[in-house]
């Protein structure tokens, strides 16, 4: 870890240590937001700039915080931030913010922001933190537009809302996969990511 | 009258249940069902936590944080509400604090079977988001009982069958690349499925 540039632990943190497929953190929301594009994007840029801005505040007070009241410390800076975002989501994207409804205010516990603050803002420079934070936000929204990208194109036949395969019901051609617009389906296609990320990098598969 | 009780406990043990059709508390659910009896005491964890904290929560929304709740205080147009995640979470955070220290000093014999696991579920998202769901209905603190109660035995029972499957899948022969994680995530799915034929699918 010590002797990796910052450029390496930015883009690790988004393919070969990806934090939904090989740390299994913040899978909550991962599988919950992602039957539209709109609110996979939404929530992806709300959880990278808390993961980044978070572990950044964190590294820079991590002198100061004492070991015992640390989880206090961290989740209530984390907290705070959420609560910017929950407040700049409703004022300006309202219809958005009630779409994720209790999701947004869910940051709080997912566990990619309090993972990596515990696990590596406590021990790391600020600016090392806030690439980590980054990385780990990036990696978490890749995994969630995948899934999205799925979910909407082969469920609903559209993109970010916009029509790319007309459905049959509205006289296009494309007949809607229904399994797709079920929460289910993102276990399965995460189930898949997993798996093509461990054939990409082997050393992830697990022995059994 | 009482029948409106147990609606809500039905529906947040079976149709809407947290882990398998909100998705919350994947990361406990995921980490902590290799085995069937520590799935099981981690679930009567969940239980008792979601069955104190969101009463509480539910009190603190409608006495202090609600608009307008402050008006004993001769301040009617005070709005607290975006307190409330922070406020939610301390109460959590207190709440498994305290529930440790007491089995710890009343019941050893349960809190050595918990173990780790109590102070993890400060972070677990299914506790936090039956409180904002709490709050998002409306519900009045019977309601509240009723919904923390099955909110924590929908996660019970989830976490304890997902363990039972995956004592099976130990002797199952998967793909490498899907072994462990990604065969538990389609089971996962394949449950989540089988929930939604409860909801009447």
């Amino acid at each position: 870890m010590a002797d990796e540039t910052r450029g390496q632990l930015f883009f690790k943190a988004i393919f070969e240590r990806n934090p939904i497929t090989v740390l299994v953190l913040g899978i909550c929301s991962a599988l919950a937001v992602t039957g539209h594009m709109a609110t996979a994007l939404v929530m992806s840029v709300c959880l990278t700039m808390v993961t980044a801005v978070a572990s950044s505040i964190i590294s820079l007070l991590r002198e100061r915080i004492p070991n015992t009241v640390r989880i206090g410390i961290q989740i209530t800076i984390i907290a705070t931030l959420v609560i910017l975002v929950d407040q700049v989501l409703k004022a300006y994207f309202y219809e958005l913010s009630r779409q994720l409804s209790i999701y947004v205010g869910l940051i709080i516990t997912n566990c990619i922001v309090m993972g990596r603050a515990e696990g590596f803002a406590m021990s790391n420079p600020p600016d090392k933190a806030f690439l980590d934070g980054l990385g780990n936000g990036l990696g978490y929204s890749f995994i969630l537009m995948s899934v999205a990208f799925c979910r909407e194109l082969f469920g609903a036949g559209t993109l970010f809302g916009v029509t790319v395969l007309p459905l049959v019901s509205r006289d296009g051609w494309y007949q809607g996969n229904g399994l797709m617009l079920l929460p289910a389906s993102a276990f399965f296609l995460v189930a898949l990511l997993i798996w093509l990320l461990r054939e990409i990098y082997p050393s992830q598969k697990e022995r059994g | 009258m009482i029948s409106h009780y147990f609606e809500i406990f039905f529906t947040a043990l079976f149709v809407e249940n947290l882990v398998l059709t909100f998705f919350l508390g994947m990361c406990t659910f995921l980490a902590i069902s290799k085995q069937v009896k520590t799935a099981f005491g981690l679930g009567l964890a969940v239980v008792i936590i979601q069955a104190i904290t969101v009463p509480l929560n539910n009190l603190i929304y409608n006495l202090v944080l609600q608009p307008g709740a402050l008006s004993w205080l001769g301040m009617p147009e005070i709005d607290l509400t975006f307190l409330g995640l922070l406020v939610y979470i301390g109460v959590i955070a207190a709440t498994v604090q305290i529930l440790e220290m007491f089995l710890d000093r009343y019941v050893p014999g349960l809190y050595n079977t918990l173990g780790i696991f109590l102070p993890l579920l400060t972070v677990n998202c299914a506790i936090l988001g039956a409180s904002l769901f709490m709050v998002e209905r409306d519900y009045a603190l019977g309601e509240s009982v009723a919904y923390g109660l099955g909110a924590g035995g929908g996660f019970l029972i989830a976490v304890v069958l997902l363990a039972g499957i995956r004592e099976k899948l130990e002797y199952a022969d998967p793909p490498t690349g899907l072994r462990g994680l990604g065969v538990t995530f389609i089971a996962a799915g394949l449950m989540a499925m089988a929930f939604m034929g409860i909801a009447g699918m």
